[in-house]
């Protein structure tokens, strides 16, 4: 599973440091490169979040305001996309607390849960299960399958598998350690493949395993 | 090996991230553990399903739309 894009070497310059250099130096232009580069990565990180389409755009139009706004304390050191992202996940996290009417709301809720650390259901998938259901069908499952995750677990799920930012980079970007990371994704994967479980079983033959090696 | 290491593996596996040797007791467990190959391949299935379909996309008419109210703002200086 190839999660990590090619980090670029000690004295190679990933190319969005040079567009935020261009950016810094006046060329809003650049700057539209940018946004058009990442802005579908930041709508679906925040509609996952908040789970609403409004919020998710107000979170990308604010997200990308901020970060042209906090230019100046762009490190280097880390990358722009990641960057961004940790912008983005706090963008939607206030959104939901406004939501919420205050309430606070974070990144650890409800992970104290102890469902799907380990598999109960066991039946084996048919061998294309998506097949079995429309292109909107699917899109629905798996909709609702995510958003029944505890919040804690889908935010580390959808950064590490579904935007492929690195282990190191989803904590860093959460401000959660690298071990507290590993563990949600395993238990996210372990429930999402639980929950998706009830779409996809084999249902022909239970007893059979497709092998898949 | 029992299951329980054998998921304690699964991440690190999935990720292609363990050593040949605990590769080698992984595969030893799986040829003797119907249950733990399920749980591999439909784990491995349940990561490539969301990779692969965009369940939240953005409508290019949307997309243009918040683009151009983004770059309207950071011209004026935000």
């Amino acid at each position: 599973m190839a999660t990590i894009q090619p980090i670029a070497g000690e004295n190679e310059q990933h190319p969005d440091v040079a567009l935020v250099e261009r950016v810094r130096g006046g060329d809003v232009s650049a700057y539209d490169t940018l946004v058009r580069k990442y802005d579908r990565q930041i709508f679906r990180i925040a509609q996952h979040i908040t789970q609403n389409r409004e919020d998710a755009e107000d979170v990308m139009q604010d997200a990308f305001l901020k970060a042209y706004e906090k230019l100046d304390q762009f490190q280097g050191n880390s990358k722009f996309y990641t960057w961004l992202v940790r912008i983005a996940v706090n963008e939607s996290l206030m959104r939901l607390r406004k939501r919420r009417t205050g309430r606070m709301v974070s990144i650890d809720e409800d992970v104290e849960t102890e469902e799907g650390s380990v598999p109960r259901d066991l039946a084996d998938w048919a061998p294309d299960p998506e097949q079995n259901y429309t292109q909107s069908e699917l899109a629905e499952i798996l909709r609702k399958t995510i958003q029944g995750l505890p919040q804690g677990f889908r935010v580390v799920f959808v950064l590490r598998d579904v935007e492929g930012l690195s282990t190191e980079e989803t904590a860093e970007t959460l401000g959660l350690s690298v071990p507290a990371v590993k563990s949600r994704l395993l238990r996210a994967r372990l429930q999402l493949r639980e929950r998706l479980t009830r779409y996809f079983r084999n249902r022909k033959s239970q007893s059979e395993v497709g092998v898949e090696k | 090996m029992t299951c329980t290491e054998f998921l304690a593996q699964l991440d690190e596996l999935l990720d292609d991230a363990v050593t040949t040797e605990m590769r080698a007791d992984l595969k030893e467990h799986l040829r003797g553990c119907e249950h733990c190959e399920v749980t591999l391949n439909t784990t491995r299935k349940t990561i490539e399903i969301y990779r692969s379909h965009e369940i939240y996309s953005l409508p290019t008419d949307l997309r243009e739309r918040l683009h151009a109210a983004i770059m309207a703002r950071c011209k004026k200086g935000c």
